[in-house]
C-alpha cells in the first residue's frame, strides 16, 4: 500500500495561548522534505520576542491548570490519545514527509508509541499519591507534590513527535504548562498534530514556537520564566543548556546519544531456529530509522567462534533492505533527515575507509531513481576494532561497525570502552551469561534477546556522557514537580527552648 | 586559558579550514563578534563543530584546544580528543540545517568536519594541543 505526499498550507504559525500566532518579526524559513528535497511549507523563524509571548501565555494558563485535578488531566490525556489514534494515518504521513523515515515506521512505531505515552501517564496519575508518615505519634509528615509551573523542551528531529510526547506528556500530567521548540529540520508534524488535538487543550497549556537554536532555542533555554528544561540532542548543546540552566538554577534533563554495543554470544548459533532468525534481525536493526536513533546498535560485537557463520547470515539480510518510496509500506529504509546529516555520514564512511576498516557492504550514497533530490545512503557494514573513530563516534546513519571478541570478559571490556552509555543489547541462549552482561554493562538500557523496543513504562536515559535523567517512566513525574513537605504537630505543649 | 602556547612554524596542524568556511566565519563575525568552535559528540547533530560567540560557551577544565582556524580557537572534550589524535580535522561548510545553537544555522548553512589520517612521517610533527 502506498500513501501520497501530504498537501500543506503555504505557511504555518506558532501555537501560543491556543491560537496560531505569526512570529513578531515576521520572518519565516523554508521547510523541505529530505525524501525529495522539495519545499514542504514556510515555518516561523522565531526569536526571543516570540518565546516571551509563549512563556507569558503559559504562565497565564498555569494559574488554572496547576490547580486542575488528576482526574481532569488524565481524562484530557486519554482524549488526546484517542484523537491521535483516529487520525494516525494523516499524522504519520506528515511525519514521514518531514523526517524522511518510511511510513512503515511512523505507522508501526512512532505514532503508536506516542499514543501509548499519553495513555500510560494518564493511568499513572490516577494511581499514585503523595505520602503521609507519623514521625512520632503526634507529628505527621506529608510529602505533597506541586507542579513546577512552566517548563521548556527542545526536541530533536529523529523522532519528532515521539520525543515531543516523552516531554509533553509527563509535564502536562503533573499540571505544568510547556513551551516547546521543535527541531528546525522537522518543525511541521507537531503543528499538524496541534491542528488535530488543539481544541482539547486548555489555551496556553502547550505552546509551540519554531525557529533556530541560536535564536529561539537559546532564548527558551536561558529564559528566567521556565522552571525546568528538557533536551534531547548532542553533548556540546547539552553542556550549553546546562550552563544556561545553572544561571537560572533550574533542573535540566539531557539525553545526548550513545554508541551502543549489540553483543552476540556463540549460543545464538546453537540452533537454526526462530531465535537465530530474531538475532539476525537484531543485528540489522542498526538500519532502523536510517540509523538516526540515539540507541542505534551501531557497534556489533560478535563472538569469534561464530563470526564467519553468523555474518554469512546477517549480510544477506542487510542486502535485502529495500530502499524504495518512503510513502510505500514495503520500503524498509527512507531518507536521512537533512543534507548536512547526509554529508556528515559520508564523512564517516570516508574516515572508516581511511582508518583501514574492512567494508563488508554498502559504503556509498544511494542514488534514488524516484527521488534524485533526496538524501539516501546505502546500509553499510564495516569490520574493524573498537579504537577506530567509527566505533567511538555516533555517526547517526545506517552504518554498523562490527568487531569480534574471544570471551565474556573481552566483550564487556569492548562494550564499556566508550564515552557513552545509553543502549546495549545482549543475545544469548544462556540466562546466566545474560545476567553477567546485565550486571557488567554501563548503560541505561540493556536489551536482552531483543532490541529497539520502547514500551511506555520502561525507563530510558543514559549513563556517562549519554546524559542526565530518565524519561518514559512514572519516575519522570517527580522531574516535573516540586515536593513540599508539610509537618503537622498534634502536640499542644511547647518545645521548651524559650 | 591556554597553559601551553602554540609554537610557530614547521608543525603539522591538527585543525584546518576551507576557504568557504572562512567566508562564513567572516560573515558571522560581523554580527556576533569574536567566535570559537567546540566539536560536539553524541546524537542528532553531534559529531559536528558548533560555532559560538566567544564567552557564550564555557570551556571546561578537560577541554583541549586543537588550534586556531581563521582566528577562532577550536576545542573538543579531552576524552573525545583521544580518538582524534591521529587525524587532521578539516572544518568545511555545507548547505543544511542542524538543530543546535551553532550560529551559522540561520544562514541555511552547517559547519562540518572532515578528517585526514596523518601519514606516519607527519605524526611526530603534529602540533601539540593546549589544555584549557
Amino acid at each position: 500500500m502506498s500513501y501520497q505526499r501530504p498537501v500543506f498550507k503555504d505557511q504555518y504559525e506558532n501555537y501560543i495561548g491556543g491560537k496560531w500566532v505569526p512570529p513578531v518579526d515576521g520572518n519565516y524559513f523554508e521547510d523541505t522534505s529530505p525524501i525529495d528535497g522539495e519545499l514542504v511549507t514556510r515555518i516561523p523563524q522565531s526569536n526571543s520576542k516570540d518565546i516571551d509571548l509563549a512563556i507569558d501565555a503559559a504562565w497565564e494558563a498555569a494559574a488554572t491548570w496547576s490547580k486542575s485535578t488528576a482526574a481532569e488531566r488524565s481524562m484530557l490525556l486519554f482524549r488526546i490519545a484517542d484523537r491521535i489514534e483516529e487520525n494516525i494515518e494523516q499524522i504519520a504521513v506528515v511525519e514521514t514527509c518531514d523526517n524522511g523515515k518510511g511510513i512503515r515506521e511512523t505507522l508501526g512505531a512512532d505514532l503508536p508509541l506516542v499514543i501509548d505515552e499519553f495513555r500510560y501517564f494518564a493511568g499513572c496519575i490516577r494511581t499514585e499519591a503523595g505520602s503521609v508518615t507519623h514521625i512520632d505519634p503526634e507529628l505527621v509528615s506529608m510529602e505533597v507534590h506541586e507542579p513546577l509551573g512552566v517548563v521548556g523542551a527542545i526536541i530533536p528531529w529523529n523522532f519528532p513527535l515521539l520525543m515531543a510526547a516523552w516531554k509533553i506528556v509527563p509535564a502536562l500530567a503533573t499540571g505544568n504548562c510547556m513551551v516547546l521548540k521543535p527541531a528546525e529540520q522537522t518543525p511541521v508534524s507537531i503543528l499538524i498534530m496541534l491542528e488535530i488535538i488543539g481544541d482539547l487543550l486548555p489555551p496556553g497549556v502547550l505552546n509551540v514556537v519554531n525557529g533556530f537554536g541560536a535564536e529561539a532555542g537559546k532564548s527558551l533555554a536561558s529564559h528566567p520564566g521556565i522552571k525546568k528544561i528538557a533536551f534531547t540532542g548532542e553533548t556540546t548543546t547539552g553542556r550549553l543548556i546546562s550552563q544556561y540552566a545553572s544561571e537560572n538554577i533550574i533542573p535540566v534533563s539531557l539525553e545526548l546519544g550513545g554508541k551502543s554495543p549489540n553483543i552476540f554470544l556463540e549460543s545464538v548459533m546453537a540452533e537454526d531456529d526462530e531465535f537465530l532468525d530474531k538475532a539476525i534481525e537484531g543485528l540489522v536493526l542498526f538500519a532502523l530509522n536510517q540509523g538516526q536513533v540515539c540507541t542505534c546498535p551501531s557497534r556489533a560485537l560478535i563472538q569469534e567462534s561464530i563470526y564467519e557463520k553468523f555474518m554469512a547470515k546477517c549480510l544477506p539480510r542487510v542486502a535485502a533492505i529495500t530502499m524504495g518510496d518512503p510513502y510505500e509500506l514495503t520500503t524498509m529504509m527512507g531518507a536521512q533527515a537533512s543534507n548536512d546529516q547526509h554529508q556528515k555520514i559520508m564523512s564517516y564512511l570516508d574516515i572508516g575507509k581511511q582508518e583501514g576498516a574492512e567494508l563488508l557492504c554498502g559504503g556509498n550514497v544511494f542514488n534514488h531513481d524516484q527521488y534524485p533530490g533526496g538524501y539516501y545512503i546505502e546500509p553499510t557494514v564495516f569490520k574493524g576494532h573498537n579504537k577506530m573513530r567509527i566505533f567511538q563516534e555516533e555517526i547517526f546513519g545506517p552504518v554498523l561497525s562490527v568487531t569480534t571478541f574471544k570471551d565474556e570478559a573481552e566483550a564487556l571490556e569492548i562494550a564499556n570502552d566508550t564515552l557513552y552509555g545509553l543502549g546495549s543489547g545482549v543475545w544469548t541462549r544462556d540466562i546466566h551469561q545474560a545476567q553477567n552482561f546485565i550486571d557488567g554493562i554501563e548503560a541505561g538500557r540493556v536489551w536482552v534477546n531483543c532490541y529497539h523496543v520502547y514500551p511506555s513504562g520502561a525507563s530510558f536515559g543514559g549513563y556517562k556522557n549519554s546524559g542526565i535523567g530518565r524519561e518514559n517512566h512514572h519516575m519522570m513525574l517527580n522531574n516535573y514537580r516540586n515536593t513540599k513537605n508539610v509537618l503537622v504537630s498534634y502536640n499542644k505543649n511547647k518545645m521548651g527552648f524559650f | 586559558m591556554a597553559s601551553e602556547e602554540f609554537e610557530e612554524g614547521g608543525y603539522v596542524e591538527r585543525v584546518s579550514i576551507t576557504p568557504a568556511a572562512e567566508k562564513v566565519i567572516d560573515q558571522l563575525r560581523e554580527k556576533h563578534g569574536e567566535l570559537m568552535f567546540h566539536q560536539s559528540g553524541g546524537c542528532c547533530d553531534g559529531t559536528a563543530p558548533m560555532c559560538f560567540a566567544i564567552d557564550d560557551f564555557k570551556i571546561g577544565a578537560r577541554d583541549v584546544c586543537l588550534g586556531e582556524i581563521h582566528g577562532c580557537k577550536f576545542y573538543m572534550g579531552g576524552d573525545q580528543f583521544e580518538y582524534y589524535k591521529n587525524c587532521e580535522t578539516i572544518v568545511d561548510v555545507v548547505a543544511g540545517r542542524g538543530a543546535s545553537f551553532s550560529l551559522e544555522i540561520p544562514l541555511g548553512l552547517r559547519f562540518l568536519t572532515t578528517s585526514r589520517l596523518y601519514e606516519d612521517a607527519e605524526l611526530d610533527r603534529v602540533r601539540s594541543v593546549a589544555v584549557a
